[in-house]
């Protein structure tokens, strides 16, 4: 054992390289995006299901709406409280975009946090950019 | 190692130990999921119905080229398909071709002059036993209990077994990304993606919010659409009353596109 020196000396290195993107990164963690309104939305005051729902499970909703709007041709759905919703997520002002027509700051914003990219704008035509 | 009894009552106790922790876990994976109540989902009131829709076209009504043009801008301006220069990549939902080659049997060497230079509208003809279901691996392709035979472009893997299937040459495929092909977006209509096969819809879409086919629309007549299944129905009418063909019927597909010469 003469090599002890050596060994310990290299067994810190790679310590030290192991876990360096943690103390790197120490304390930079970005604050989770909170989804800006639109007026419009913020008027509506309720979405299609309440807020932690949508949150949570939107993609649930959305592939549901599409096997049925696709295959049933099922376009209107009720809500809890009653309200009638067009299942539609960009055609028509009572649409998911009709109403959420931010969709930089209400889609991307998180989903680029959570490094999610998913594929509805490849087909789906997004709703005009805001003018500010 | 020697085994002892005290070493195999450790081994045991941890063993227990760890099979303990497993309900604990499964109930911390089903936390997290909100409730939702089981929500409603209706048809649109005012959709259009039918037990199996059908199109009679009336070619007597059309004389040239340029009858056919309207009918198949508004299609093309309402599902958003792409205008190619390449030919090898054009899109068709609804397009024209001469007798010959849209009714390969009936045709003869002594086909009267209208018939024979007049165009034809081909489109998918919504078979009552489509190929292109039995031929589709992801059951992209489907058909509707009203009979048409549609598309989820969702699904569409690009493999074009159904291009291959489909008798009629209905079906078109997006080698490029067909968005910079189109000129005027409808943004009530999604557009496609690379790699996704596409075909007439039936405007479906027109249907659920009460509104008869684009084409039809678009036809002066020419083109009526109703319920084969319906005796009082228009399109039944037409069949009742006019000797009407179909395209390759003897492949026995079922189309429901019934042509009056």
């Amino acid at each position: 054992m003469n090599d002890k020196n050596i060994i310990i000396t290299g067994l810190i290195i790679f310590f030290v390289f192991l876990t360096f993107p943690f103390w790197y990164n120490m304390g930079k963690a970005s604050p989770v995006p909170e989804p800006k309104l639109t007026d419009k939305a913020k008027a509506a005051k309720e979405c299609v299901e309440p807020k932690e729902y949508m949150k949570a499970e939107h993609m649930q909703i959305l592939d549901i709406w599409r096997d049925g709007v696709v295959r049933e041709a099922n376009r209107v759905y009720i809500s809890e409280t009653g309200k009638k919703f067009n299942m539609s997520l960009s055609t028509g002002d009572d649409s998911c975009m009709g109403c959420h027509s931010n969709k930089a700051d209400f889609c991307d914003k998180c989903h680029d946090y959570a490094s999610v990219t998913p594929y509805c704008w490849d087909c789906h035509i997004e709703p005009p950019k805001e003018k500010k | 190692m020697k085994n002892s009894r005290r070493s195999f009552l450790k081994l045991a106790g941890i063993s227990a130990l760890g099979l303990g922790t497993k309900p604990v876990l499964n109930a911390f994976a089903s936390g997290g999921h909100s409730e939702k109540h089981e929500a409603e989902i209706q048809k649109n009131p005012d959709a259009l119905k039918a037990k199996r829709w059908a199109m009679v076209i009336d070619t007597r009504k059309f004389e040239s080229e340029e009858d056919f043009e309207p009918i198949i801008e508004a299609c093309n301006k309402i599902h958003n398909i792409p205008k190619h220069t390449n030919k090898r990549h054009e899109i068709y939902w609804i397009w024209v071709d001469e007798f010959k080659h849209v009714f390969i049997n009936q045709e003869h060497e002594f086909v009267d002059d209208r018939v024979k230079h007049l165009p034809f509208l081909v489109l998918c003809n919504h078979c009552e036993k489509p190929a292109c279901v039995r031929a589709c691996p992801t059951k992209a392709t489907f058909k509707r209990e009203d009979g048409i035979v549609l598309m989820d472009f969702h699904r569409c893997i690009g493999c074009r077994f159904c291009m291959a299937a489909c008798p009629y040459g209905s079906r078109s495929f997006n080698f490029r990304d067909p968005r910079p092909f189109i000129k005027e977006e409808n943004k009530e209509f999604p557009t496609r993606m690379k790699g996704v096969v596409e075909k007439c819809n039936f405007c479906a879409e027109r249907l659920a919010v009460g509104k008869t086919p684009a084409c039809a629309e678009a036809s002066n007549g020419a083109i009526v659409v109703g319920d084969l299944h319906d005796p009082e129905s228009e399109v039944r009418e037409l069949l009742k009353n006019n000797y009407t063909i179909r395209r390759k019927p003897d492949l026995g597909a079922g189309p429901a596109i019934y042509y009056i010469v």
